[in-house]
């Protein structure tokens, strides 16, 4: 392998971090990972989680328990594969 | 097997055939046929003849013919080391190139077999057996090969007890023997072919006879061997070349006695054997390598040296021959000259193959003129080759046959690609490998495992694989088996044949390789597989299948998981058929201890019950095996789990009771690893326990006992619980009585052993006590002996101090370390390192020794032997210390005016011994005292610095380092210049220290005499070719600059980047970034000074500048990161970022540490905002490297971004923006 290369060690990035990407990421996978980002560090960070729970008029715990679910799919489904993609 | 080689025969003369055929066309040539016969010469001979019989029969009473061939056809030969030169190229070793044969002049032999011991060579013994099936097509199923296991028992316990029957059958026959011979005189002793068979051979019609028989006779052979065997003594006669009775053809390695090597057995044991191959397995590699390799030699025509029909007709046997009268002996004419060039010597008659069984006998291969007598170079299909050896032949020789694959089935069309590709990686240059090795991984499902296994494991095998080979082959196996899955369930056994025995290589790196594969194939055939596969191995008959099943077993059970394995473990151990599974079982449990070593403590309860009723077995191999077992798993285990052996105490305490010998050691071997284990006081109860048997056993002769008692003891001192009162009086006595005697420094492991274990005895009951017991035997008269007292000594005083030494034993052990010192032979360090222990341990107590010692000194110094002078130098450097804390500077002053006298030197390593005799004196001393002053040393040394040796380059710059650093006022500037120059050719130096210490003492120099003097000398060595000067030369610069403040050096430097000299400008970028890397965050105030020339550098076409401009600003932003200077940095970053599409590794590297610096001086939001611009730019290649920079930044910096990621509005069904960041309230 090369040991400099554009390539070197890419898989092992990726399997270390799972936010990192390629040239083959789509909008869609990079903005998920974005968003899951985003909301582990509200439900990480107490002020923002309390900040927003306000916001919302919810409890804490509803507000972090919502989070947490949205980030199975915090955008929504992957769009369909058009065919210039492949 | 022998349908195999009878198959390639055919082949072989059907080429011939073709061959010959095919040069029939040429001969309407025309030419003077009288002359060049061109019919066919060898019409009217016999075109086979039996190979057998080649000559008359001889009585193995009559001394066999030696087959040197000293005796000529003339009455002259040439001289003795001509012929046995040539001897040596017609023999074995012909057919290696000259390479090999340098190599194995130097020693290094890489062919396997070669360095095998007796033991590991039983591998070749093994069979690769057929495929395992599930029980149906074409395998063979698990009950079958349990019952060939089953069978192979039996036949060896029946061969033991012919043995044994045979044995009582010779004895009564000696006598029998006395008589025949008696009646053998009558007889003439040679019998000639053509005379009749003498009338006692009818008594080989009964087989009962022939057991009488003491003279078997080469004509009984075939009979004999078959029918009687039984019976039949084996007398080793030249006939029967095969050392083994054929019909135990399979198990021919199995345990059994060496065999004595006598030279007719020069073939592999198994080639007489080749008929007999049973139970239409696969055959051997050995048989198919010996057998084959045999014809590769007569395909070749090569003559095989030791065949009779080969040797020299003696002067005897030509008088026999030919008639008295008539014929007169001819003297060789003077212009003669014998054939000494081996090719011409191949064209004589080819020899026959010999010691063949086949019944087809044998053919003269009379085309064998048209064969290539050079090994091809090239393979059709593979390209040229770095070498093609002879043992190749056999298995590629497929390769060579010329025919087309358009009109071949698809299965033989495989194979051949998987040869070619394997012929690559075996033989290939490392980018044919590389190529060769991707492709068969990446075809190998598309191969199938057959065609890949058969070709490959039967290579692995190959009696003449070198390391490099085996371990690309290995490689092979190991990438084809990651994609075959569970597809190489059926050739598990196959591999595990050809892997288990680098389990027990005796490199480490073979070992662990056949480590990994094996835990590989476990993982990729599974447990059950493997355990099925394994289970008939397990009470294998040959110890050494037992051997290696284990190993392999292991390596089974750390893959998978002990818990998995258990199970099985248990039910081995406990097998009630036979105590060899048990035994197979016990150590499979001791190599997953080796192996796994503190992983196995939380099994460790359930591994001891399942080995502990092995110490009560009623077979000795398997009690032995268990204690040994045991030791392995309290090694592994230590310092925890006691409480799991409580089970086998007293089993082992009443062992060590019971026992003698080989047993005896390995229960000693266990309880020495279990007493560490134990509380206080159980340790010192059980230790006196089995002190008894550890002292008794003090005596034994055998060297492994020896071993084992010492380690013992070693670790029982070792614990704590032991009261030294009690080792003092009930061990030490004993101890020294047996182990401090002369004959135990002779054999080095029992030395190293000795001297660890009193040291370990010494911590114990206190360094003085053990000192006094062996302080007189440094007078001894023994050089190796002293030796060791010295080492005990030295690592005693090392390790605790000489506080306990006084009065008389400080005066012996003074006096006897000066004498061994005098008295040392050779270059041991051993002597001169006890010496300097022991005077740096007395200290300050030293002082009444110094007298005497100094003189020694200085009388050695002026000693004619370099290597006294050297000694003496190096003992200076290490009591010099001593030296000083006893106040005898005068004495060291006068040492130190001797040393400096002899700065002249010739023997470079005595210089550089001198020269660090200096340093320490000097360190100790101090610049003011010195003795020769300073100012007068140094110039002494400046001459020195040119010298090329490495020692005094070394020391020697140490010295002017220390000098420059400490004492620079007691020479003149000039001296210091002088000095500079002649630094630079030091920074040419291949040892790093050396470099380091010039580049450093620079600095200090500078430091002294200001730098600007310095400084020009260095920035004009910029200009010079060499690159690693060059580089020397910029740390050197960076160097002073820190020393001397940035500032002193900054205008120089970058008035010197105005040179128009890409190497002058290179130098001055690397120098900054060396100086930036130095000053850290002190470069904060030069940060604007130098951006415009970075922004020169960066824009400049060259791209070495615009590596080195980014490696300077990598380390200028890391140091001034947090100290205001964000906008020269950012200034420099938008001149940077063009450069992340270079392509040289090296630039592009530089470029990216440069931006991840300028993140940390910048913070993460300012490079994503850069990054997001080509994330997902239209060009792949623009994407690749945003994304790789987007990528370090998030790994880097993940938690920060979240703030800064861009708005991205919704598209259809996806939610893309982050509402929350718009809540307000």
């Amino acid at each position: 392998m090369e040991k400099f290369g554009m390539h070197s060690q890419t898989e092992q990035l990726h399997a270390r971090h799972i936010g990192t990407g390629n040239a083959d990421t789509t909008k869609h996978q990079w903005l998920t990972n974005q968003h899951r980002d985003t909301l582990a560090h509200y439900v990480a960070d107490y002020s923002m989680a309390t900040f927003i729970s306000i916001v919302e008029g919810e409890s804490i715990v509803r507000t972090k328990f919502n989070m947490l679910q949205r980030m199975r799919q915090p955008c929504g489904p992957p769009p369909a594969q058009t065919k210039e993609d492949n | 097997m022998s349908d195999n080689l009878k198959a390639q025969l055919e082949a072989e003369r059907r080429k011939r055939k073709e061959l010959a055929d095919s040069s029939a066309g040429a001969r309407d040539i025309k030419f003077d046929t009288d002359i060049y016969n061109n019919s066919d010469k060898f019409a009217g001979y016999d075109t086979s003849i039996d190979t057998g019989i080649a000559e008359d029969t001889t009585n193995d009473t009559v001394a066999v013919m030696p087959p040197a061939p000293t005796t000529g056809r003339f009455g002259i030969t040439a001289p003795r080391e001509l012929i046995d030169e040539l001897n040596g190229v017609v023999g074995e070793e012909e057919e290696e190139d000259a390479f090999k044969a340098l190599q194995r002049a130097r020693g290094v032999n890489r062919v396997i077999a070669d360095r095998e011991s007796d033991y590991q060579k039983r591998r070749h013994g093994r069979q690769l057996s057929p495929e395992r099936g599930d029980g149906g097509e074409g395998g063979v199923s698990y009950s079958e090969a349990m019952r060939k296991n089953q069978l192979d028992r039996e036949k060896a316990d029946l061969l033991a007890k012919i043995k044994k029957a045979q044995d009582t059958a010779d004895e009564k026959r000696a006598a029998a023997a006395e008589e025949s011979r008696a009646e053998d005189v009558s007889q003439p002793q040679k019998r000639r072919w053509d005379v009749a068979t003498p009338v006692h051979h009818q008594s080989s019609t009964s087989s009962a006879d022939v057991a009488a028989t003491p003279k078997r006779n080469r004509w009984d052979q075939t009979p004999a061997d078959v029918g009687a065997v039984v019976a039949t003594p084996r007398r080793r006669n030249r006939w029967d070349e095969t050392p083994q009775p054929t019909p135990s053809g399979g198990v021919a390695f199995s345990e059994r006695p060496k065999r004595v090597r006598s030279k007719w057995d020069e073939t592999p044991a198994m080639i007489g054997g080749s008929a007999a191959t049973d139970f239409g397995a696969t055959p051997s590699a050995a048989q198919m390598a010996a057998g084959a390799s045999i014809l590769a030699k007569q395909l070749l025509g090569q003559p095989d040296a030791m065949d009779a029909r080969n040797l020299f007709q003696t002067d005897e046997e030509l008088d026999s021959l030919l008639p008295k009268d008539g014929y007169m002996i001819m003297e060789p004419p003077p212009t003669y000259v014998p054939i000494r060039t081996p090719a011409r010597k191949l064209m004589a008659t080819p020899a026959p193959l010999r010691g063949s069984s086949s019944s087809e006998g044998f053919l003269i291969p009379e085309e064998s003129r048209h064969i290539d007598f050079d090994i091809p170079k090239e393979v059709p299909g593979v390209g040229p080759l770095p070498f093609f050896k002879q043992d190749d032949m056999q298995f590629f020789g497929k390769l060579l046959d010329g025919q087309s694959e358009d009109d071949m089935e698809v299965a033989e069309k495989r194979e051949r690609q998987v040869l070619r590709l394997l012929l690559k990686i075996k033989n290939g240059t490392p980018p044919m490998r590389k190529v060769a090795m991707r492709q068969i991984a990446e075809r190998a499902c598309e191969f199938g495992a057959a065609a890949i296994f058969n070709q490959t494991l039967p290579l692995l095998m190959s009696p003449s694989l070198e390391e490099q080979e085996r371990h690309l082959l290995v490689k092979v196996v190991d990438r084809v088996m990651f994609r075959l899955g569970d597809l190489v369930r059926p050739f598990v056994h196959k591999i595990l044949v050809v892997i288990e025995p680098m389990l027990i290589d005796e490199d480490r790196y073979a070992r662990s390789e056949g480590c990994e594969i094996i835990s590989n194939l476990a993982k990729a055939a599974g447990l059950p597989t493997m355990i099925a596969t394994m289970r008939p191995d397990i009470d294998h008959v040959d110890e050494y299948v037992r051997n290696t099943t284990a190993r392999a077993l292991s390596v089974v059970a750390s893959a998978l998981g002990i818990p998995a394995l258990l199970p099985f473990l248990r039910a081995v151990c406990m097998s009630k058929k036979s105590w060899q599974a048990r035994q197979t079982g016990i150590r499979i449990v001791r190599q997953t201890a080796i192996l796994v070593r503190s992983g196995i403590l939380p099994h460790l309860r359930s591994l001891v019950d399942c080995i502990a009723h092995g110490l009560d077995d009623e077979h000795l191999p398997v009690r032995s095996a268990t204690a040994l077992a045991l030791a392995s798993l309290a090694e592994a285990a230590a310092p925890y789990g006691i409480e799991s052996f409580d089970a086998v105490l007293k089993p082992l305490w009443l062992g060590i009771r019971k026992h003698r010998g080989k047993g005896l050691a390995a229960f000693l071997k266990a309880i020495g690893f279990i007493i560490p284990l134990m509380e206080v006081e159980y340790a010192n109860h059980y230790t006196r326990e089995v002190m008894v048997i550890l002292i008794r056993e003090f005596q034994s002769p055998d060297e492994y006992m020896k071993n084992i008692v010492l380690k013992v003891i070693k670790q029982c001192v070792a614990t704590p619980g032991v009261p030294a009162q009690y080792i003092k009086d009930d061990v030490l006595p004993e101890y020294f009585r047996c182990f401090w005697v002369r004959r135990m420094a002779l054999e080095r492991r029992q030395y190293h052993q000795v001297v660890e274990t009193t040291v370990e005895l010494a911590a114990k009951v206190g360094g003085a006590e053990v000192i006094a017991r062996i302080v007189l035997d440094l007078k001894d008269e023994s050089a190796v002996y002293r030796n060791m007292v010295m080492e005990a000594i030295s690592r005693t005083v090392k390790t605790l101090g000489a506080m306990d030494v006084e009065g008389r034993l400080e005066e012996l052990l003074m006096d006897g370390v000066l004498y061994a010192f005098q008295e040392q032979a050779g270059e041991g360090r051993v002597i001169l390192e006890g010496f300097g222990v022991v005077v740096n341990g007395l200290g300050a107590r030293a002082k009444p020794y110094l007298q005497q010692i100094t003189s020694a000194l200085l009388w050695r110094l002026n000693n004619q032997n370099p290597l006294v002078r050297q000694q003496a130098a190096d003992l200076v450097a290490q009591i010099a210390p001593v030296m000083k804390a006893c106040g005898e500077d005068e004495l060291m002053g006068r040492i130190s005016v001797m040393l400096y006298e002899y700065l002249g030197e010739e023997y470079p390593e005595v210089l550089g011994s001198i020269l660090g005799a200096l340093k320490s004196i000097v360190n100790v001393i101090g610049m003011t005292d010195m003795q020769p002053p300073i100012g007068d040393l140094l110039p002494r040394l400046t001459p020195i610095l040119k010298n090329r040796h490495e020692k005094v380059q070394e020391h020697c710059i140490d010295l002017i380092g220390r000098i420059a650093d400490r004492g620079a006022e007691y020479v003149g500037a000039r001296e210091w210049m002088r000095n500079c120059f002649s630094l630079l050719d030091l920074l040419r130096a291949t040892k790093k220290a050396i470099r380091r210490a010039a580049v450093n003492t620079f600095g200090y120099i500078a430091r002294a005499i200001g730098p600007q003097d310095v400084l020009a000398t260095l920035l004009n060595n910029l200009k010079v070719q060499e690159r690693q000067n060059r580089v020397c030369t910029t740390i050197a610069i960076a160097i002073v600059a820190e020393t001397c403040a940035p500032f002193t050096v900054l205008p120089a430097l970058m008035n010197e980047y105005r040179v128009p000299e890409l190497n002058v400008q290179n130098g001055v970028l690397k120098s900054i970034s060396f100086l930036f890397e130095y000053i850290g965050a002190m470069g904060k105030d030069y940060v604007n000074a130098v951006t415009p020339l970075l922004e020169d550098a960066l824009v400049d076409r060259d791209l070495v500048h615009r590596q080195q401009a980014a490696s300077a600003i990598k380390h200028m932003a890391l140091g001034v990161a947090g100290t205001g200077n964000e906008d020269a940095v950012l200034h420099l970053l938008n001149f940077l970022w063009p450069n992340i599409f270079e392509t040289s590794p090296h630039s592009i590297c530089a470029v990216l540490e440069a931006i991840e610096s300028c993140r940390l001086c910048l913070g993460p939001g300012r490079i994503l905002q850069y990054a997001l611009q080509g994330l997902f730019h239209p060009a792949r290649k623009v994407r690749d490297v945003y994304w790789r920079i987007y990528n370090m930044t998030f790994v880097a910096s993940q938690p920060v971004l979240v703030a800064y990621y861009p708005h991205i509005e919704n598209d259809g069904d996806n939610v893309y923006r982050r509402y929350e960041l718009d809540y307000v309230i």
